[in-house]
């Protein structure tokens, strides 16, 4: 039985890979949400500024103008756990600068590629997250 | 043209985080913790994200440069360094953690609330330090 979840989830997923496809054959560039954010924040993608900018404007407001449209009750569930966020903020934003991707440069666009550094890359950020749920919600309980 | 097509590229990346379910901070604990109630959705928008991706690369062997005269992203060396499997432990760590990568990270600003909120800005935080952790990583191997 396949659930209606993973119908969405797979759709969505085609328009993600779909996203990617534009940016790399438009731009010749690969679609990692870190490496476009980052390469702003530490000056590094200084000369691609402006599409960078431009790729974070259209990501905000897309499901900005989507969610009103389908009257959907979003709902992240983000934690209200301040240190919980600032730990897990820090730890996403230093490890992906660090490793050079995440789940999209990484995981979609390397994998896609069979780069084996993508591959190992996705492989370990898998493991090393569920290991997460392991140690702070069944053993430490903070989520 | 280039704006276009990052434009155009954001958009489909918004659009497609939505419509899966991938800024529910839930689906992507639920898909991590395979010793809880386990949700294998993140796996179909993996896949289904790979789909149009890997057409894409195919496509980057039968052409000379994108659309808009750029080259394409050169091939790294196929070597698995501290860096690469280090980094991606401590993102994975805080992935699970709190259900974000930057992706939806990003798209939370419109939605996420204060949470998101201080998520992103601790996430831009640790971006603006990384240059500095990474090169002491490195001048600590090489003294080594």
């Amino acid at each position: 039985m396949i659930e209606q979840d993973w119908i969405w989830g797979l759709v969505g997923g085609l328009m993600i890979g779909a996203g990617g496809a534009v940016y790399l054959l438009g731009n010749g560039r690969i679609m990692g949400a870190s490496g476009i954010l980052g390469g702003l924040i530490d000056g590094s993608g200084r000369s691609t500024a402006m599409e960078r900018l431009v790729f974070i404007a259209a990501l905000v407001v897309t499901p900005m103008i989507l969610i009103p449209l389908y009257s959907v009750e979003i709902s992240t569930h983000v934690t209200d756990n301040w240190a919980v966020l600032v730990a897990a903020g820090l730890a996403v934003g230093v490890g992906t600068r660090i490793a050079n991707g995440c789940t999209s440069g990484h995981g979609v666009c390397g994998i896609s590629r069979l780069s084996l550094r993508g591959i190992a890359a996705t492989v370990t950020f898998l493991v090393a997250g569920g290991v997460a749920m392991v140690v702070f919600r069944h053993m430490l309980g903070v989520i | 043209m280039r704006l276009i097509f990052s434009a155009l590229a954001g958009a489909l990346f918004g659009a497609g985080l939505f419509v899966s379910g991938m800024t529910d901070t839930r689906k992507v604990q639920g898909w991590l913790d395979i010793f809880g109630d386990w949700d294998p959705t993140l796996a179909f928008v993996m896949g289904g994200a790979i789909l149009p991706m890997a057409l894409a690369w195919w496509v980057t062997t039968r052409r000379t440069a994108s659309l808009s005269g750029m080259p394409f992203p050169p091939r790294a060396e196929p070597v698995l360094d501290r860096r690469l499997i280090g980094g991606s432990v401590l993102f994975g760590l805080g992935w699970g953690l709190a259900g974000l990568c930057p992706g939806p990270a990003m798209a939370s600003l419109s939605y996420g609330g204060t949470g998101g909120l201080v998520f992103l800005a601790a996430m831009i935080a640790g971006m603006a330090v990384s240059p500095v952790l990474a090169r002491r990583l490195d001048s600590s191997r090489a003294a080594a």
